[in-house]
Protein backbone atom coordinates (compact mmCIF):
# COMPACT_ATOMS: atom_id res chain seq x y z
CA UNK A 1 0.00 0.00 0.00
CA UNK A 2 2.64 2.30 1.19
CA UNK A 3 4.81 1.67 -1.84
CA UNK A 4 2.54 2.08 -4.79
CA UNK A 5 1.06 5.19 -3.16
CA UNK A 6 1.04 7.63 -5.95
CA UNK A 7 -0.78 10.96 -5.65
CA UNK A 8 -3.08 12.48 -8.21
CA UNK A 9 -0.48 15.38 -7.96
CA UNK A 10 2.38 13.63 -8.72
CA UNK A 11 0.85 11.78 -11.51
CA UNK A 12 -0.01 15.17 -12.98
CA UNK A 13 -3.41 14.89 -11.93
CA UNK A 14 -5.92 17.07 -10.42
CA UNK A 15 -9.27 16.40 -8.52
CA UNK A 16 -12.05 18.85 -8.70
CA UNK A 17 -12.33 20.46 -4.98
CA UNK A 18 -16.55 20.78 -5.83
CA UNK A 19 -17.54 17.61 -8.14
CA UNK A 20 -13.96 15.24 -7.44
CA UNK A 21 -13.47 14.95 -11.05
CA UNK A 22 -9.96 13.89 -11.98
CA UNK A 23 -8.73 15.64 -15.34
CA UNK A 24 -5.43 16.47 -16.76
CA UNK A 25 -4.82 20.57 -15.81
CA UNK A 26 -4.04 22.78 -18.94
CA UNK A 27 -0.33 23.47 -17.14
CA UNK A 28 1.18 22.83 -13.75
CA UNK A 29 1.21 26.44 -12.76
CA UNK A 30 -1.97 27.14 -14.09
CA UNK A 31 -4.60 23.99 -13.84
CA UNK A 32 -7.31 25.75 -15.34
CA UNK A 33 -10.97 25.09 -14.63
CA UNK A 34 -12.95 21.65 -14.11
CA UNK A 35 -14.25 20.73 -17.28
CA UNK A 36 -17.64 19.20 -15.87
CA UNK A 37 -18.51 21.98 -13.18
CA UNK A 38 -16.58 24.83 -14.23
CA UNK A 39 -14.55 25.67 -10.62
CA UNK A 40 -11.15 26.91 -10.70
CA UNK A 41 -8.50 23.99 -10.07
CA UNK A 42 -6.01 23.85 -7.58
CA UNK A 43 -3.09 21.65 -6.74
CA UNK A 44 -3.52 22.29 -3.38
CA UNK A 45 -5.86 25.26 -1.21
CA UNK A 46 -3.91 28.22 -1.98
CA UNK A 47 -1.67 29.03 0.51
CA UNK A 48 -3.14 26.72 2.48
CA UNK A 49 -0.36 27.13 5.75
CA UNK A 50 -0.50 30.88 5.58
CA UNK A 51 -3.45 31.72 5.64
CA UNK A 52 -4.56 29.11 7.99
CA UNK A 53 -2.06 29.92 10.48
CA UNK A 54 -3.37 33.50 10.58
CA UNK A 55 -6.96 32.49 11.41
CA UNK A 56 -5.48 30.26 14.14
CA UNK A 57 -3.39 32.96 15.70
CA UNK A 58 -6.48 35.19 15.30
CA UNK A 59 -9.00 32.66 16.75
CA UNK A 60 -6.14 32.32 19.69
CA UNK A 61 -6.45 36.15 20.42
CA UNK A 62 -10.00 36.71 20.57
CA UNK A 63 -10.57 33.34 22.81
CA UNK A 64 -9.03 35.41 26.17
CA UNK A 65 -11.60 38.24 26.02
CA UNK A 66 -14.00 35.91 25.35
CA UNK A 67 -13.50 34.01 28.60
CA UNK A 68 -12.68 36.67 30.28
CA UNK A 69 -15.45 39.36 29.05
CA UNK A 70 -18.80 38.77 30.53
CA UNK A 71 -21.24 37.76 27.77
CA UNK A 72 -24.26 38.09 29.84
CA UNK A 73 -25.42 41.41 32.75
CA UNK A 74 -28.87 40.75 34.37
CA UNK A 75 -30.21 43.51 36.05
CA UNK A 76 -32.64 42.70 38.33
CA UNK A 77 -34.08 45.58 40.54
CA UNK A 78 -31.43 48.08 40.13
CA UNK A 79 -28.08 46.05 40.65
CA UNK A 80 -26.55 44.43 37.71
CA UNK A 81 -24.94 40.66 37.94
CA UNK A 82 -22.17 40.27 35.30
CA UNK A 83 -21.39 36.74 33.78
CA UNK A 84 -18.92 34.98 32.35
CA UNK A 85 -18.91 31.80 29.77
CA UNK A 86 -17.82 29.94 33.17
CA UNK A 87 -19.99 31.97 34.91
CA UNK A 88 -22.82 30.44 32.92
CA UNK A 89 -21.70 26.65 33.61
CA UNK A 90 -20.70 27.15 37.13
CA UNK A 91 -25.01 28.94 37.07
CA UNK A 92 -25.90 25.57 35.16
CA UNK A 93 -24.29 23.56 37.55
CA UNK A 94 -25.46 25.27 40.98
CA UNK A 95 -28.62 25.30 39.60
CA UNK A 96 -28.90 21.48 39.73
CA UNK A 97 -28.41 20.67 36.04
CA UNK A 98 -25.10 19.53 35.86
CA UNK A 99 -25.49 17.62 32.09
CA UNK A 100 -26.32 20.72 30.93
CA UNK A 101 -23.06 22.47 32.74
CA UNK A 102 -20.96 19.45 31.27
CA UNK A 103 -22.60 20.02 27.94
CA UNK A 104 -22.06 23.98 27.84
CA UNK A 105 -18.61 23.34 29.50
CA UNK A 106 -17.13 20.90 26.34
CA UNK A 107 -19.16 23.15 24.02
CA UNK A 108 -17.95 26.38 25.07
CA UNK A 109 -14.34 25.71 26.65
CA UNK A 110 -12.97 22.69 25.88
CA UNK A 111 -13.93 22.78 21.55
CA UNK A 112 -12.81 25.95 20.84
CA UNK A 113 -9.37 25.09 22.92
CA UNK A 114 -9.32 21.61 21.02
CA UNK A 115 -9.69 23.30 17.99
CA UNK A 116 -7.02 25.50 18.24
CA UNK A 117 -4.73 22.76 19.68
CA UNK A 118 -5.61 20.24 17.32
CA UNK A 119 -4.63 23.11 14.13
CA UNK A 120 -1.55 24.20 15.80
CA UNK A 121 -0.38 20.78 16.52
CA UNK A 122 -1.83 20.09 12.08
CA UNK A 123 0.22 22.86 10.80
CA UNK A 124 3.44 22.37 12.99
CA UNK A 125 3.61 18.72 11.79
CA UNK A 126 2.81 19.60 7.90
CA UNK A 127 5.49 22.23 8.27
CA UNK A 128 8.05 20.06 9.87
CA UNK A 129 7.02 17.63 7.17
CA UNK A 130 6.38 14.70 9.48
CA UNK A 131 5.30 10.95 7.59
CA UNK A 132 4.24 9.78 11.21
CA UNK A 133 0.77 8.72 11.79
CA UNK A 134 -0.95 10.63 8.91
CA UNK A 135 -4.25 8.50 9.40
CA UNK A 136 -4.92 9.65 12.48
CA UNK A 137 -3.80 13.63 11.82
CA UNK A 138 -6.58 13.15 8.84
CA UNK A 139 -8.94 11.68 11.03
CA UNK A 140 -8.04 14.65 13.95
CA UNK A 141 -8.95 17.17 10.93
CA UNK A 142 -12.18 15.50 10.33
CA UNK A 143 -13.19 16.03 13.88
CA UNK A 144 -11.99 19.56 13.69
CA UNK A 145 -14.38 20.00 10.89
CA UNK A 146 -17.18 17.78 12.32
CA UNK A 147 -17.18 19.47 16.06
CA UNK A 148 -16.44 23.10 15.30
CA UNK A 149 -20.00 24.31 14.86
CA UNK A 150 -21.23 23.01 18.22
CA UNK A 151 -19.62 26.25 19.84
CA UNK A 152 -21.61 28.32 18.54
CA UNK A 153 -23.76 26.92 21.78
CA UNK A 154 -23.61 29.65 23.92
CA UNK A 155 -23.97 32.36 21.51
CA UNK A 156 -27.43 31.03 21.21
CA UNK A 157 -28.20 30.47 24.62
CA UNK A 158 -27.09 34.28 25.36
CA UNK A 159 -29.23 35.29 22.16
CA UNK A 160 -32.36 34.03 23.31
CA UNK A 161 -32.18 34.66 27.45
CA UNK A 162 -31.46 38.29 26.42
CA UNK A 163 -34.20 38.02 23.50
CA UNK A 164 -36.87 36.69 26.17
CA UNK A 165 -35.80 38.10 29.56
CA UNK A 166 -36.70 41.92 28.68
CA UNK A 167 -39.22 42.64 32.06
CA UNK A 168 -38.28 46.40 32.63
CA UNK A 169 -38.35 47.80 35.25
CA UNK A 170 -38.29 44.37 37.01
CA UNK A 171 -35.58 42.24 35.21
CA UNK A 172 -33.55 42.45 31.97
CA UNK A 173 -30.63 40.76 30.65
CA UNK A 174 -27.90 42.11 28.57
CA UNK A 175 -25.50 40.79 26.41
CA UNK A 176 -21.76 41.41 27.29
CA UNK A 177 -19.01 42.04 24.87
CA UNK A 178 -17.57 38.56 25.44
CA UNK A 179 -19.81 37.35 23.20
CA UNK A 180 -19.00 39.12 20.66
CA UNK A 181 -15.48 37.86 20.93
CA UNK A 182 -16.89 34.43 21.57
CA UNK A 183 -18.74 34.10 17.81
CA UNK A 184 -15.81 35.34 16.34
CA UNK A 185 -13.70 32.83 17.79
CA UNK A 186 -16.15 29.93 16.61
CA UNK A 187 -16.41 31.90 13.06
CA UNK A 188 -12.76 32.43 12.57
CA UNK A 189 -11.67 28.51 13.50
CA UNK A 190 -14.29 27.08 11.29
CA UNK A 191 -13.14 29.24 8.60
CA UNK A 192 -9.27 28.22 9.60
CA UNK A 193 -10.84 24.27 9.10
CA UNK A 194 -11.59 24.76 5.55
CA UNK A 195 -8.65 26.58 4.61
CA UNK A 196 -6.45 23.58 6.12
CA UNK A 197 -5.71 21.12 3.21
CA UNK A 198 -5.67 17.78 4.22
CA UNK A 199 -3.79 16.58 1.46
CA UNK A 200 -0.55 18.00 2.95
CA UNK A 201 -0.52 15.73 5.57
CA UNK A 202 0.23 12.82 2.85
CA UNK A 203 2.64 15.37 0.49
CA UNK A 204 5.35 14.69 2.76
CA UNK A 205 4.89 10.72 2.50
CA UNK A 206 4.38 10.60 -1.11
CA UNK A 207 7.33 13.02 -1.98
CA UNK B 1 -34.01 4.55 -11.14
CA UNK B 2 -32.86 5.61 -14.64
CA UNK B 3 -30.12 3.16 -14.69
CA UNK B 4 -28.40 4.31 -18.24
CA UNK B 5 -26.34 7.19 -16.47
CA UNK B 6 -23.51 6.15 -15.12
CA UNK B 7 -22.39 8.20 -11.82
CA UNK B 8 -18.91 7.90 -12.47
CA UNK B 9 -18.15 9.54 -15.99
CA UNK B 10 -14.75 7.85 -15.37
CA UNK B 11 -13.05 4.86 -15.71
CA UNK B 12 -13.66 4.69 -12.40
CA UNK B 13 -10.17 6.39 -11.33
CA UNK B 14 -10.25 9.24 -8.54
CA UNK B 15 -8.12 11.00 -6.73
CA UNK B 16 -8.96 11.20 -2.41
CA UNK B 17 -10.11 14.57 -1.78
CA UNK B 18 -8.08 14.24 1.78
CA UNK B 19 -5.17 12.61 1.06
CA UNK B 20 -4.84 13.09 -3.12
CA UNK B 21 -4.07 9.35 -3.37
CA UNK B 22 -5.02 7.37 -6.91
CA UNK B 23 -6.96 4.48 -7.03
CA UNK B 24 -9.66 2.62 -8.78
CA UNK B 25 -13.15 2.82 -7.42
CA UNK B 26 -14.86 -0.24 -7.77
CA UNK B 27 -18.14 -0.92 -8.71
CA UNK B 28 -19.86 0.09 -5.87
CA UNK B 29 -23.70 -1.66 -5.84
CA UNK B 30 -26.50 0.40 -4.54
CA UNK B 31 -26.63 1.19 -0.68
CA UNK B 32 -23.05 0.62 -1.03
CA UNK B 33 -20.16 2.55 0.32
CA UNK B 34 -16.57 2.54 -0.60
CA UNK B 35 -13.56 4.30 1.35
CA UNK B 36 -9.99 5.02 0.04
CA UNK B 37 -7.53 2.02 0.88
CA UNK B 38 -4.84 5.03 2.52
CA UNK B 39 -6.66 7.76 4.94
CA UNK B 40 -10.41 5.44 5.39
CA UNK B 41 -12.26 8.93 3.92
CA UNK B 42 -15.68 7.88 2.05
CA UNK B 43 -15.16 8.00 -1.27
CA UNK B 44 -18.70 6.65 -2.76
CA UNK B 45 -21.64 6.28 -1.19
CA UNK B 46 -24.48 5.02 -3.70
CA UNK B 47 -27.70 5.60 -1.64
CA UNK B 48 -30.86 4.18 -3.13
CA UNK B 49 -33.29 6.63 -4.35
CA UNK B 50 -31.10 9.41 -3.96
CA UNK B 51 -32.82 11.73 -5.66
CA UNK B 52 -36.76 11.62 -4.74
CA UNK B 53 -35.59 10.62 -1.07
CA UNK B 54 -33.99 14.32 -0.46
CA UNK B 55 -36.49 16.13 -2.37
CA UNK B 56 -39.28 14.99 -0.75
CA UNK B 57 -37.29 15.54 2.63
CA UNK B 58 -36.57 19.21 1.16
CA UNK B 59 -40.36 19.84 0.33
CA UNK B 60 -41.29 18.78 3.14
CA UNK B 61 -38.75 20.86 5.38
CA UNK B 62 -39.83 24.40 3.51
CA UNK B 63 -43.12 24.62 5.66
CA UNK B 64 -41.48 23.48 8.79
CA UNK B 65 -38.78 26.63 7.72
CA UNK B 66 -41.67 28.50 7.66
CA UNK B 67 -43.02 27.88 10.73
CA UNK B 68 -39.83 28.01 12.37
CA UNK B 69 -38.99 31.66 11.44
CA UNK B 70 -42.83 32.93 12.14
CA UNK B 71 -43.67 31.21 14.99
CA UNK B 72 -42.70 32.25 19.22
CA UNK B 73 -40.07 29.88 20.55
CA UNK B 74 -40.70 30.20 23.61
CA UNK B 75 -42.53 32.82 25.90
CA UNK B 76 -41.85 33.57 29.40
CA UNK B 77 -44.42 35.07 32.19
CA UNK B 78 -43.58 36.67 35.61
CA UNK B 79 -46.86 38.27 37.44
CA UNK B 80 -48.56 38.94 34.88
CA UNK B 81 -45.97 39.91 32.10
CA UNK B 82 -45.59 38.31 29.55
CA UNK B 83 -42.61 38.05 26.52
CA UNK B 84 -42.21 35.91 23.79
CA UNK B 85 -39.26 35.54 21.11
CA UNK B 86 -38.69 34.48 17.47
CA UNK B 87 -35.15 33.32 16.04
CA UNK B 88 -35.47 36.69 14.34
CA UNK B 89 -36.71 38.39 17.18
CA UNK B 90 -33.81 37.55 19.18
CA UNK B 91 -31.26 38.37 16.69
CA UNK B 92 -32.83 41.55 16.38
CA UNK B 93 -32.56 42.00 20.24
CA UNK B 94 -28.91 41.36 20.29
CA UNK B 95 -28.68 44.33 17.46
CA UNK B 96 -30.42 47.08 19.12
CA UNK B 97 -28.62 45.84 22.53
CA UNK B 98 -25.26 46.66 20.68
CA UNK B 99 -24.33 43.43 19.50
CA UNK B 100 -24.76 43.73 15.73
CA UNK B 101 -21.69 41.82 14.73
CA UNK B 102 -23.24 39.11 17.00
CA UNK B 103 -26.36 39.52 15.60
CA UNK B 104 -25.27 39.02 11.89
CA UNK B 105 -23.65 35.99 12.74
CA UNK B 106 -26.93 34.67 14.42
CA UNK B 107 -28.91 35.31 11.47
CA UNK B 108 -27.08 33.64 9.44
CA UNK B 109 -26.61 30.06 10.81
CA UNK B 110 -30.06 30.24 12.15
CA UNK B 111 -32.03 31.82 9.41
CA UNK B 112 -30.03 32.38 6.17
CA UNK B 113 -28.01 29.08 5.87
CA UNK B 114 -30.49 26.45 6.74
CA UNK B 115 -32.71 28.50 4.36
CA UNK B 116 -30.44 28.80 1.44
CA UNK B 117 -29.12 24.99 1.97
CA UNK B 118 -32.88 23.98 1.60
CA UNK B 119 -33.59 26.19 -0.87
CA UNK B 120 -30.44 25.28 -3.30
CA UNK B 121 -30.71 21.88 -2.68
CA UNK B 122 -34.73 22.10 -3.40
CA UNK B 123 -33.67 24.14 -7.19
CA UNK B 124 -30.69 21.20 -7.67
CA UNK B 125 -32.99 17.86 -6.89
CA UNK B 126 -35.82 19.20 -8.86
CA UNK B 127 -33.44 19.63 -12.31
CA UNK B 128 -31.55 16.54 -11.53
CA UNK B 129 -35.16 15.01 -11.79
CA UNK B 130 -34.76 15.27 -15.43
CA UNK B 131 -31.52 15.19 -16.74
CA UNK B 132 -29.09 16.81 -18.55
CA UNK B 133 -30.07 19.62 -15.41
CA UNK B 134 -28.51 23.05 -17.14
CA UNK B 135 -24.99 23.99 -16.17
CA UNK B 136 -25.99 26.47 -13.75
CA UNK B 137 -27.08 23.85 -11.56
CA UNK B 138 -23.82 23.08 -10.62
CA UNK B 139 -23.28 27.16 -9.04
CA UNK B 140 -26.31 25.43 -7.10
CA UNK B 141 -24.38 22.25 -6.14
CA UNK B 142 -21.19 24.27 -5.10
CA UNK B 143 -23.25 27.39 -2.91
CA UNK B 144 -25.56 24.31 -0.91
CA UNK B 145 -22.37 22.61 -0.13
CA UNK B 146 -20.61 25.71 0.92
CA UNK B 147 -23.54 26.85 3.36
CA UNK B 148 -24.21 23.71 4.65
CA UNK B 149 -22.19 23.93 7.78
CA UNK B 150 -23.00 27.17 8.45
CA UNK B 151 -26.39 25.95 9.11
CA UNK B 152 -26.98 25.50 12.53
CA UNK B 153 -30.33 24.34 13.43
CA UNK B 154 -29.27 21.65 15.71
CA UNK B 155 -26.66 23.69 18.22
CA UNK B 156 -29.49 26.09 18.34
CA UNK B 157 -32.08 23.73 19.31
CA UNK B 158 -29.80 22.46 22.06
CA UNK B 159 -29.39 26.72 23.03
CA UNK B 160 -32.70 27.04 22.88
CA UNK B 161 -32.96 24.52 25.62
CA UNK B 162 -30.46 25.56 27.41
CA UNK B 163 -31.60 28.98 27.71
CA UNK B 164 -35.10 27.35 28.57
CA UNK B 165 -33.48 25.53 31.80
CA UNK B 166 -31.63 28.84 32.69
CA UNK B 167 -34.48 31.09 32.48
CA UNK B 168 -36.88 28.56 34.09
CA UNK B 169 -34.83 29.75 37.48
CA UNK B 170 -36.12 33.05 37.37
CA UNK B 171 -39.50 32.52 35.09
CA UNK B 172 -42.25 30.68 34.49
CA UNK B 173 -41.34 29.26 30.81
CA UNK B 174 -43.27 27.96 28.05
CA UNK B 175 -41.88 26.40 24.61
CA UNK B 176 -43.75 27.80 21.49
CA UNK B 177 -44.91 26.10 18.18
CA UNK B 178 -41.68 27.94 17.05
CA UNK B 179 -39.20 25.23 19.05
CA UNK B 180 -41.24 22.57 18.13
CA UNK B 181 -40.65 23.04 13.86
CA UNK B 182 -37.34 23.77 15.16
CA UNK B 183 -37.14 20.63 16.42
CA UNK B 184 -38.37 19.11 13.23
CA UNK B 185 -36.06 21.16 10.85
CA UNK B 186 -32.79 19.72 13.27
CA UNK B 187 -34.13 16.28 11.59
CA UNK B 188 -35.35 17.17 8.21
CA UNK B 189 -31.66 18.75 7.55
CA UNK B 190 -29.30 15.93 8.43
CA UNK B 191 -31.74 13.70 6.81
CA UNK B 192 -31.25 15.34 3.44
CA UNK B 193 -27.83 15.51 3.34
CA UNK B 194 -27.61 11.76 4.36
CA UNK B 195 -29.65 10.37 1.37
CA UNK B 196 -28.30 13.14 -1.28
CA UNK B 197 -25.89 11.34 -3.04
CA UNK B 198 -23.65 14.20 -5.28
CA UNK B 199 -22.07 12.00 -7.83
CA UNK B 200 -25.57 11.49 -9.04
CA UNK B 201 -26.42 14.88 -9.03
CA UNK B 202 -23.02 15.12 -11.02
CA UNK B 203 -23.83 12.54 -12.85
CA UNK B 204 -27.06 13.99 -14.33
CA UNK B 205 -25.47 17.82 -14.81
CA UNK B 206 -24.60 19.36 -18.47
CA UNK B 207 -20.79 19.50 -17.88
CA UNK B 208 -19.40 23.43 -17.65
CA UNK B 209 -17.58 22.65 -21.39
CA UNK B 210 -20.96 21.82 -22.65
CA UNK B 211 -20.80 18.50 -23.12
CA UNK B 212 -24.21 16.77 -22.07
CA UNK B 213 -23.66 14.16 -19.30
CA UNK B 214 -22.45 10.46 -20.35
CA UNK B 215 -24.45 7.67 -21.20
CA UNK B 216 -21.83 5.28 -21.16
CA UNK B 217 -19.13 5.36 -19.08
CA UNK B 218 -16.64 6.85 -21.93
CA UNK B 219 -13.35 7.91 -19.79
CA UNK B 220 -12.78 11.27 -20.05
CA UNK B 221 -9.47 11.17 -21.79
CA UNK B 222 -7.44 13.42 -20.46
CA UNK B 223 -6.93 15.93 -23.49
CA UNK B 224 -6.24 19.75 -23.13
CA UNK B 225 -9.24 20.69 -25.10
CA UNK B 226 -11.66 19.11 -22.34
CA UNK B 227 -9.99 21.12 -19.63
CA UNK B 228 -9.67 24.76 -20.28
CA UNK B 229 -11.70 27.61 -20.82
CA UNK B 230 -13.70 29.27 -17.84
CA UNK B 231 -17.35 28.69 -18.16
Amino acid sequence: MTTAALSGARAGLVSCETCGLLSRPVGSAEPGYCPRCGKRLEWRRPRSIQTTWALVVAAAICYVPANLLPVLGTTTLGSTEYDTIMGGVVFLYTSGSWPLALIVLIASVMVPLGKLVALGYLLFSVQRGSVKSNRERTRLYRMVEIIGRWSMLDVFVDTFTVALVQLQPLMSVRPGAGVMFFAAVVVLTMIAASTFDPRLIWDAETE
Amino acid sequence: MDDRIDPTPDTGILACPDCDLLQVLPEVPPGGKARCSRCGRTLANRIRNSIERPLALTLAALPVLVVANAAPLMGLSVVGRQASTTIIGGAYQMWIEGQELTALIVLFCAVLAPAAYILFSLVVLLSATRPPAPRWVGDMVRWADRVQPWSMVEVMMLGILVALVKIAELAKVEPGIGMYAVGILMLLLPAIQVSLDPDEIWARLTWADGELPSTTPDAPTPETERTGSPP
